[in-house]
Formats: C-alpha cells, sequence, structure tokens
C-alpha cells in the first residue's frame, strides 16, 4: 500500500491527538482532590488509589458497572440469536418483502434514540419492566438487531450455497445443519457482530438512562448525577471514567486483526 | 447464481420481526398519537389534529422556532464536521504503516475513542478544556488566548467540534483503511511504470476504490452527527444559551423536562421523517452501487485477486456479488 510522505509525523501526531485527552483523565483518576483544584501537575504529585478504592468498595458505584454489564451481555445475546436464522433467510432466500423488510430494519438503526425516549418509557412502565435488565437490553435492540442481521448477513454470503446442499443431502436437518455446520464456518463473523452490539450497548447513554431509575441504574447514569451534584467530586469522576474505558479497550484488543474490515462491512 | 423463491424463510425472519416491532412499532404508534393531542397533565388529552405540526414549520411561534433554530445549528455542525472529518480520515489512513506490530497498535489506538461511552467523551472533554483543571484549557488560557468554553458561543462550538473529531475521526480512517488494503499491488506497480506522480496515483487509483466506503462514511457521519446528543449536552448542557443545542437536545427538553408530550411527538415525527429520507437516499445509492458492480466487465473482477472488505456492504445488500 502506497503512503503519503510525512505519514509518520502524521500518525504520530493524530495518536498523541486521541491520546492526550485520555491520559489527563487518567493522571486526574490518580491525583487527590485537593491537588487538582491547587495545582496543575503534568502528573500526580502525590499519587493515590482513593478515587478508585472507593469505586470498588461502594456498593452504589460498583453496582453500575454489573448493572451496564448486564444489560449489554443480555442485548448482545438477544441480538445475536434472533439476527442468526434472519441473516440466513436473508441471504439465501427470496420471499415477500424482502427488501422493504430489510430497509425497515435499516430505517430503526437509523432513528434517533431522543424520539424512542418517552414511548420506551411509558412501554416498559407498562409491562412492568421499567427499572429492569431486561428494559434496557429490549430497547437497545431496535439498533443493534439490524446492525447484526447486516452484519452476519455478509458472513453468511461468503458460504458457498454448496456447503448448505451437501448438507442437506447428507441428511442433516435444518437445525442440525444451522448448528453444527453454519454457526462453526462463521464464527469469527459472529464475532464481529457480538463486538459491535456490545460496543453500541455499552456507549449509549439515552435509553439506559431514561429506562432505569434505582434497581439497574447504569454505570453511565451514575456518573451524570455525579457532575451536577454540588461540590465536585473531579478524581471520582476520573476514576470511573477510566473504568468504563477499559471494557472496551480489552475487546479491541480481542478483535484487532477484525476492526478495519469489522468497520467497513457492518458499521452501518 | 440467483437466490431461491422461499415463502416459508419468513419463519426465519420472523424473531427479528417481532422484537424489532415490539420496540420500534408499538413506540411510534404512541408517538404518532401523541403527536395529535395536547395534555396538561393528569393523563388527560385533548385532541390537537395537525395543530402541531403546523406551529412546527411556522418560525414566528416558539416551538417552530426553537425546531428551526436547532435544525439550521445542527445542519451547521454536520457540514462543518463533514468538512474536517473526511480529508483527515483520508490522510490518517494513508499515514498507516505498512505492516508489523505497528499496524495493530495504530489500529487499537484508533478505535479507542470509539468504545468509550458517549457520555464519558464528554466527561473527558469537560475536564480537558476547563481553564481551572484542564490541560487544554489551561494551556490556551496561559498562551494568552482567552478560553471558555462555558460562557463564550464561539468557545463551545470549537470545543463541540474538537470532540466530535476526536471521537469519530478514526472511524472515516477505520473505513478508508479497509479500502485501500483492496487495492492489489499490481495497481501500484503499473503506477510506477507509468511514472506516475503520487498525487495523480491518489487521483486515479486510492480515490475511486475508496469511493464506495466514503460514501458510507460520509453517510454515517452525516447521520450520526445529524443525531448528537449526548456529548455536547454532557459538555455544554446546550449553552452557554441555546448555542450548542441540537435537534435531539431540544427534543429531550421538551419530552423529558416540559412533559410537552404533543409538541415532542410532533417534533420528533418530523426529525424521523428527515433521517429516513437521507437513509432511503443512501439505500438507493448503495443498492445501486452494488448493479452497477455487477454490471462491470469481467476483465475487471478477474484482475482483482480478492475482493475488497470494505465493499463488503455493497455485497451485503446484494449479497449475490463478490462476497468473500
Amino acid at each position: 500500500m502506497h503512503s503519503i510522505p510525512g505519514r509518520r509525523v502524521i500518525m504520530a501526531l493524530f495518536l498523541i491527538f486521541l491520546l492526550l485527552p485520555i491520559y489527563w483523565l487518567v493522571n486526574m483518576s490518580f491525583k487527590t482532590n485537593s491537588e487538582i483544584v491547587s495545582t496543575m501537575t503534568l502528573w500526580p504529585h502525590t499519587p493515590t488509589l482513593q478515587h478508585y478504592r472507593r469505586i470498588f468498595t461502594d456498593e452504589s458505584w460498583y453496582s453500575g458497572y454489573i448493572n451496564s454489564l448486564e444489560y449489554v451481555v443480555l442485548n448482545t445475546v438477544i441480538s445475536i440469536s434472533v439476527a442468526l436464522p434472519a441473516a440466513y433467510a436473508f441471504s439465501r432466500y427470496r420471499f415477500l418483502g424482502d427488501k422493504h423488510l430489510f430497509f425497515w430494519l435499516l430505517s430503526n438503526r437509523m432513528a434517533p434514540a431522543a424520539v424512542y425516549a418517552l414511548p420506551f418509557f411509558n412501554l416498559y412502565s407498562a409491562i412492568g419492566l421499567f427499572d429492569t435488565p431486561w428494559a434496557v437490553a429490549l430497547a437497545h435492540c431496535i439498533f443493534n438487531v439490524p446492525l447484526a442481521v447486516w452484519i452476519l448477513e455478509g458472513f453468511v454470503s461468503g458460504v458457498p450455497r454448496e456447503i448448505d446442499e451437501t448438507a442437506f443431502l447428507d441428511g442433516y436437518s435444518f437445525p442440525r445443519f444451522f448448528i453444527k455446520i453454519l454457526v462453526p464456518l462463521i464464527a469469527s463473523g459472529i464475532g464481529v457482530a457480538a463486538f459491535f452490539c456490545f460496543m453500541f450497548s455499552w456507549v449509549e447513554l439515552l435509553l439506559a438512562r431514561t429506562l432505569t431509575s434505582v434497581q439497574a441504574k447504569p454505570i453511565a447514569a451514575i456518573m451524570t448525577r455525579t457532575v451536577s451534584a454540588a461540590g465536585m467530586d473531579w478524581g471520582l469522576l476520573a476514576a470511573a471514567g477510566v473504568l468504563t474505558i477499559i471494557p472496551g479497550a480489552l475487546v479491541i484488543w480481542f478483535v484487532r486483526n477484525y476492526i478495519a474490515r469489522g468497520f467497513a462491512l457492518g458499521r452501518v | 447464481m440467483d437466490k431461491i423463491v422461499n415463502q416459508k424463510a419468513w419463519f426465519l425472519v420472523l424473531p427479528v420481526f417481532l422484537v424489532v416491532a415490539f420496540s420500534a412499532i408499538l413506540p411510534l404508534m404512541t408517538v404518532v398519537n401523541y403527536s395529535m393531542q395536547d395534555t396538561f397533565g393528569n393523563n388527560q388529552f385533548f385532541w390537537n389534529g395537525v395543530g402541531w405540526f403546523k406551529e412546527l414549520l411556522d418560525p414566528s411561534t416558539d416551538l417552530g422556532g426553537r425546531f428551526l433554530a436547532s435544525l439550521g445549528r445542527n445542519l451547521l455542525f454536520s457540514a462543518i464536521i463533514l468538512t474536517i472529518q473526511v480529508p483527515l480520515g483520508i490522510v490518517v489512513a494513508l499515514s498507516m504503516p505498512r505492516e508489523g506490530w505497528s499496524v495493530a497498535a495504530c489500529l487499537v489506538i484508533l478505535a479507542l475513542p470509539l468504545l468509550i461511552p458517549w457520555n464519558v467523551v464528554g466527561t473527558i472533554w469537560q475536564i480537558f478544556g476547563r481553564p481551572d483543571i484542564g490541560l487544554l484549557g489551561y494551556t490556551l488560557n496561559s498562551l494568552g488566548i482567552d478560553y471558555n468554553y462555558v460562557s463564550n458561543d464561539f468557545d463551545a462550538w470549537v470545543t463541540v467540534i474538537v470532540m466530535d473529531v476526536w471521537h469519530w475521526t478514526s472511524l472515516v480512517a477505520l473505513l478508508c483503511y479497509a479500502g485501500l488494503k483492496s487495492i492489489p499491488d499490481a495497481y501500484y506497480q503499473a503506477a510506477q511504470i507509468d511514472g506516475a506522480s503520487r498525487w495523480a496515483v491518489f487521483r486515479a487509483i486510492q480515490l475511486p476504490k475508496m469511493n464506495r466506503v466514503l460514501l458510507i462514511a460520509v453517510l454515517l457521519r452525516f447521520m450520526d452527527s445529524f443525531m448528537i446528543y449526548t456529548e455536547p449536552f454532557v459538555v455544554t448542557g446546550g449553552g452557554p444559551g441555546n448555542s450548542t443545542t441540537f435537534v435531539s437536545i431540544e427534543l429531550v427538553k421538551i419530552a423529558l423536562g416540559q412533559f410537552d408530550l404533543g409538541k415532542a411527538a410532533a417534533l420528533s415525527l418530523v426529525y424521523n421523517l428527515i433521517i429516513l429520507i437521507v437513509c432511503w437516499v443512501f439505500y438507493t445509492v448503495m443498492t445501486n452501487a452494488g448493479a452497477e458492480r455487477k454490471a462491470a466487465p469481467e476483465s475487471e473482477a478477474a484482475l482483482e485477486p480478492k475482493p475488497a472488505a470494505g465493499l463488503k456492504p455493497v455485497g451485503v445488500l446484494k449479497p449475490k456479488e463478490g462476497v468473500a
């Protein structure tokens, strides 16, 4: 691949631009609040773990992480399991209204979350799911299911149809073919789709905040309430922020070889 | 190889249909219902017909004025975002290292901002930009530039834009990188033999090959910046005044702040309609691009050893063409 002159400098500058704000957050999370407010220091002069200790021992803080992970995992499982058969259907068959259905799914991926915030609130209150991880997990399906269908469809289309036909000739029933043959063949696709479902559910705040109040409050919502409280606890806020970056960073590390491909393939 | 017509495929699609219908159609019907009514609390509703829609499109009313002002701000924001992020994304993609461990390292760092929860992105920039405790704000102020995103409209805009560039340029860069990776070496060798300049290589080989991924990037960035809510809400809260109040922020203010359900619902529908139209254009363009690809002469297809990862979405829409 041909590159441009000065590419090292450009890349280095851009990476610094990306990392500098994150460094500042990490830096602040290790400072005491008096150091943050009183002096401008480029690194913590009296490093402390008090903010992290507070988060890991105070239930109102760490339960936020558990709540968030709970609905993110639920959502990923629901999205992938309903999207798999649909992806197969869209990839292999033509049926009444298939194109319209596909466009309708796609349009839901693009719908602004703000439009749905209030109706979701009413809907999930009416059926008694309000303030449970299920409410958020189902609400996030509106953008994650279409996305998962889109990604998986690409991967299923990459599997030659001869494989299906051979399997059926060999006497495989449809469910058995699906689980024993198709799923292992598109395992990397399922991984990429799960990564994107995880990602979009993890970063979303508006719906997650609207649909929970006490029991299932996500970490993102707990953080916003600290922001609005009088007497800002900057160190604690920074530490909580750093901890929300870690799951994402771990997930990226596992899928790093598929990132570029995955974004081009599925980010729609 | 054409797809088989099989109506039973509906059974496979049914779960998706039910899940998405539950979370899309039901709420949307509620919105349509609200948009025709007015409420004074206590769940008492009064029929208002298309009154809200008329008001919404009339700039002299309060609702219409707010809607059109936020729409204008949002369009300006999206335009600025696109003019910065697309060229920058291309440049960053072209600057990617060629091989070795540094490729993986660059990819991971590039993808990092994309996986940070949106409100934390807001928090990061809120802290980073503060004149008293933030590196950026402090540095600018000590250089003699009077920078304060809380009180100055222009500074607030700059902060929100730089934040979005920080957050999303990587997406454009990753998409372009996927497109560039798909160019076979033979193309470059041919260019070298012809003695093509660097610029000619870019114009004649790289840009055409990135066409489709760029299209995805532009439309995604347009749509996501048009729907932006969380990040500016955390950093500026829509202020100072209303200077960074975008459509989503205005909508949430009306719906969950004032609990003005009728107005909010009417706004939602118009907002959704705009998105839907853009989305339809996107879909049509992508589908046509897929059809053109199919019509392209066989010889060109034979030149490409492996199908481009970046071209995949095209293949997804028209799944029968060149998906490996």
